[in-house]
């Protein structure tokens, strides 16, 4: 049974609608009952949000700069040897650790210096579940990633409990060093290498025979301080037990006794001793979940490690990429998890997906997607639709990404949402562009329509710009490619290279370009050109000219005239009809001449 | 989890139903005071109703938005037996410096006899087609062929289920794979009449829609129904609210290529829950289909999860405390009262874990701990000038300091 999460102003016992959002349920009172009526419930919509931590400022460093670590591990190259790739993964788990702690490092300055005392509790809160973080990793990177065997390993356990104890331990610390350097001289050899195990064994158990035989003796009997201290360095449980306070944790005083009593300890038996230490320290049997999380640990069970992780933590974060790390090492694999690879990649995407709520970190999520080779691909897809794209900008950086994958659908989609968009607010020449770039020929279609009804009322075209340079562009639509001619034979008259023009104008009736709704206003743009006192066009231009009048008008009188047309509409239709008629008769006559003339 | 804002939402009556837009940024509600309200939420996310109208002369039940590929447009379906679409237009500058927008009514589907029950649009892959289902059994599809011109619709299909249909969900896949698939739900509670949810097909040399199956082992009245969101998976997963919850898998059997039927569908059960103890009324996926969430007669909303072995488990309850919400909307002031311990409160990495599906915690968490505050060690904290943070007063003499504090309980070993 869940803990259920209170909703405030909503009736104990009402019924409770909700819809999802991205990232968060809206949830309100109703009745869902829809034949009884009842009266009004609570008026309020509550938003519900999961998790809050992407909204924190100094989280967010985190949040990137592990995305920078996590991209890195991900191109470290398979066909390494594995002896070559363990430093490599060590300095990776490293680096994860220090960035974790100059979180750490910048929320305790922050709630150090925070007026508001309910912030600071929620910044220090903060604090304590990274350094416990920390804690984990730096002991999962201990004994599963470095792998310490048998000697070094205690050394590494020694490190681990020394960056994690408080301030008060400075009298342990001062207790340690009080010891008589000989002992320790040898002790600190180990790591270099000069001596093998066995032999550090044999001069360990020597020393601690030693230690006895002081003890024994009473050698220091007239000195309590230095038998205490000497009862300690012997291993003696109960000694070192009635210390306790000196001791911050029960990890400490298993690495304590380890140290005192069983330095070769090996990896394999870490568990049992970490179980004594365990139940000998602590006086209630009650552990706590960071108890249970390091007890998993010692046993070398990764798989339980991770799962109580993800319980005890509600974000993601930790549990994915130390995961993913684990996986690297070939670790779950190894553990005989056969759903191995299934469990990181199900921690990545439901990490990422919380990452794609975010109006700014959504963009890190996508390379998680990336490395998820299973479900990647389809999640991406599904969320990547709906960020919203507030402004040009942002669109274009979502479409940049769909184009480097290859998500054709999602490009047409959002190309189509910004052509609807500027359509809508009649910025065409914007509407034109995202249709082009969306391969949307219909609408490419529609807005070039927009742009001839335009011209037809306003007399001038808009966007030019964006009409003069379509380059083959033009070629996805008729109707655009109409326009754009359209707007070249324009150029051309404006140029006064009026033959050209006028060769244009006419082909874009014979070869079909123009629809015909368009082709009186075509024939009434050669009018200035039929009126020059030059001829212009040739005399089979203008029979073509004549041609496409006369298919024009036996078209229109096909038609029914319709009450509703007024009969002005028609006088101007046969009036123009008219004039056309006399300028191309007169055009003709003049081009006749022209070109039966010698020239002299 | 934790209530980030509350919003004054204004009805006069109650409210129906609250759909997001696509994007999330948009809201549209309904309520029984026969008007629809639309909601943009600013970049500070704070919600401002633009728009405000009656749409019905009933109460009005459901409102959806269509894919913003069509533009901005609503459709809502009420109790007076009709289903409207409505486009926004874009207004006036005046009116944009106020906040407002205008919505106008685009068509009235009257061809219904009952109370509509629902009204849903289907996939954008299928074109600009909406989607009705009323009390009188009927299911209607009606399609806008040209999207330009929203008045003209045109009803394609009137499929009669025999029984009161409640609820509809169109499967969203657009594999090729699949031809176009929806489900109905019908709410009628005689357990004789068979099978409470069917699922129709279209088949392409036809041009109608068949029957593919009818779930029999469904035999309660149901409520509210919906396909989940489909990850590049071959089958397809349906939710149901009924007496209690239900996660149902249809896979699509290999057809043979003479036969020229609806696709045979194999179904299984994967999840049934009755932690509700009462009736279901709703049930809807997230948008990556890996939350389902449940609404009941008990008052909760409970919210279902699959770990990654596909074991279901119930990841988080919502529920009224009938307690008053003080000040404005927007303002979250009743979070610290509401909010049970207060170690689940404020806190980052707190609150309801997502992990806890991995199986069911047997007690509430415990409030405190016997450990207080971990100081962080001063060799990591270099330029730290303030006075080390004294450990709030707890019941108990403080000696260890741990970090644990802040972890959220783990179930009682029972030897995991």
């Amino acid at each position: 049974m869940c803990c259920p999460q209170n909703i405030p102003a909503a009736g104990r016992g009402k019924h409770l609608g909700f819809a999802w959002g991205p990232g968060d349920i809206l949830v309100y009172e109703t009745h869902l009952k829809p034949k009884e009526a009842k009266g009004p419930g609570s008026p309020f919509i509550h938003e519900v949000q999961k998790d809050e931590d992407i909204y924190s400022p100094i989280l967010r460093k985190l949040f990137n700069e592990s995305h920078h670590i996590f991209v890195g591990l991900q191109t470290i190259r398979d066909d390494l040897p594995s002896k070559n790739k363990k430093p490599q993964f060590v300095s990776v788990s490293k680096n994860y650790r220090s960035v974790i702690r100059a979180c750490m490092e910048e929320l305790q300055q922050v709630a150090v210096s925070s007026q508001d005392s309910q912030k600071a509790s929620q910044y220090e809160n903060q604090v304590s579940i990274l350094l416990a973080i920390e804690l984990i990793w730096n002991l999962c990177e201990v004994l599963f990633i470095d792998a310490a065997p048998a000697g070094s390993l205690l050394l590494h356990l020694l490190d681990w409990v020394r960056l994690h104890k408080t301030d008060d331990d400075v009298k342990m610390r001062d207790v340690l060093q009080s010891e008589s350097p000989a002992a320790h001289h040898s002790y600190w050899d180990v790591p270099s290498g000069n001596q093998t195990l066995t032999e550090f064994d044999v001069k360990w158990r020597h020393w601690h025979e030693e230690i006895d035989r002081c003890l024994q003796d009473n050698s220091f009997a007239s000195n309590q301080h230095l038998e205490t201290i000497c009862k300690i360095l012997s291993g003696d449980v109960d000694t070192i037990l009635e210390h306790k306070n000196l001791l911050s944790s029960w990890y400490h005083f298993l690495v304590t006794r380890l140290l005192y009593l069983h330095p070769t300890v090996k990896p394999t038996e870490l568990h049992f001793y970490a179980q004594t230490s365990l139940s000998m320290f602590l006086e209630t049997s009650v552990t706590e979940p960071l108890d249970s999380i390091l007890l998993a640990a010692f046993e070398f069970d990764i798989h339980q490690v991770i799962k109580d992780c993800s319980i005890a933590l509600s974000n993601w974060w930790f549990v994915a990429h130390l995961t993913d790390l684990l996986d690297h090492c070939n670790l779950l694999t190894s553990h005989n998890l056969h759903f191995g690879s299934n469990l990181r990649e199900f921690l990545l995407l439901e990490y990422a997906s919380g990452l794609f709520t975010h109006h700014s970190l959504w963009q890190l999520a996508v390379d998680y997607f990336d490395h998820c080779p299973e479900f990647g691909r389809v999640y991406l897809e599904l969320q990547i639709e709906r960020v919203p794209l507030d402004t040009e900008r942002k669109a274009l950086k979502v479409l940049r990404i769909c184009e480097q994958r290859q998500m054709s659908e999602q490009v047409r989609s959002i190309c189509k949402i910004m052509a609807m968009r500027a359509l809508r607010n009649n910025r065409l020449g914007s509407a034109l562009s995202w249709s082009i770039r969306a391969k949307d020929a219909a609408f490419a279609t529609l807005i070039s329509e927009r742009f001839l009804q335009d011209y037809c009322t306003k007399g001038t075209f808009s966007d030019l710009d964006l009409i003069d340079n379509l380059g083959p562009a033009m070629l996805l639509s008729d109707r655009l490619t109409f326009l754009g001619k359209y707007r070249e034979f324009h150029k051309l008259y404006g140029e006064k290279r009026f033959a050209d023009a006028a060769k244009l104008l006419l082909s874009l009736m014979t070869a079909k370009i123009a629809p015909r709704s368009f082709w009186m206003t075509l024939l009434t743009d050669a009018l200035p050109l039929l009126e020059q006192k030059e001829v212009i066009f040739s005399a089979n231009q203008t029979y073509e000219l004549m041609y496409c009048l006369e298919e024009l008008t036996s078209s229109l009188n096909k038609t029914v005239p319709s009450p509703d047309q007024p009969m002005q509409d028609d006088e101007i239709e046969v009036t123009k009809v008219e004039l056309l008629r006399l300028a191309l008769a007169r055009n003709l006559a003049m081009a006749i001449v022209k070109e039966g003339t010698v020239e002299a | 989890m934790f209530v980030a804002r509350s919003i004054a939402a204004d009805h006069k009556d109650l409210i129906h139903d609250v759909s997001y837009d696509f994007h999330g940024r948009r809201m549209a509600t309904c309520s029984s005071d026969q008007s629809v309200k639309v909601w943009d939420k600013s970049e500070n996310g704070e919600w401002h109703c633009t728009a405000s109208w009656k749409t019905h002369s009933g109460s009005v039940w459901r409102v959806t938005w269509a894919h913003p590929e069509f533009g901005q447009v609503l459709a809502s379906c009420s109790f007076d037996r009709t289903a409207a679409v409505w486009e926004e237009i874009v207004g006036e500058s005046n009116d944009k410096q106020r906040g407002q927008s205008h919505w106008i009514k685009r068509t009235t589907l009257v061809d219904s006899r009952t109370s509509v029950t629902d009204v849903k649009f289907a996939p954008k892959h299928m074109g600009l087609m909406l989607t009705t289902c009323s009390a009188d059994g009927v299911v209607r599809i009606y399609e806008a062929p040209d999207v330009m011109n929203l008045s003209q619709w045109s009803l394609q299909h009137e499929i009669s289920c025999k029984l009161s249909c409640s609820c509809i969900s169109w499967n969203p896949s657009s594999s090729r794979a699949h031809p176009p698939m929806f489900a109905v739900g019908s709410d009628d509670s005689n357990i004789g009449y068979g099978g409470k949810v069917q699922i129709y097909e279209y088949n392409e040399n036809t041009r109608k829609y068949a029957k593919a199956e009818t779930l029999m082992t469904v035999t309660d009245a149901v409520h509210d129904i919906a396909f989940a969101p489909n990850l590049g998976r071959s089958f397809h997963v349906l939710a149901i609210a009924t007496k209690d919850v239900r996660i149902f898998k249809l896979v699509p059997l290999r057809k043979e290529s003479t036969s020229s039927g609806p696709t045979k569908l194999e179904v299984q059960i994967v999840a049934q829950f009755d932690n509700h103890n009462s009736q279901v009324w709703r049930v809807s996926w997230n948008i990556t289909s890996t939350l389902l969430a449940s609404s009941g007669d008990d008052g909760c909303v409970r919210l279902w999860k699959a770990n990654y072995m596909d074991n279901w488990k119930c990841t988080g309850i919502l529920k009224g405390d009938g307690s008053a919400l003080t000040g404005s909307s927007g303002q979250p002031t009743a979070m610290s009262t509401v909010v049970g311990s207060s170690l689940q409160s404020q806190s980052a990495f707190n609150g309801m874990s997502a992990g806890r599906y991995f199986f069911p915690s047997l007690d509430s968490p415990r409030v405190g701990s016997r450990y207080g505050h971990l100081l962080p060690p001063p060799s990591l904290i270099d330029n730290c000038e303030a006075e080390p943070i004294q450990p709030q007063a707890q019941p108990q003499v403080q000696i260890y300091r741990r970090p644990s504090r802040a972890l959220l309980p783990l179930p009682e070993a029972e030897g995991h």
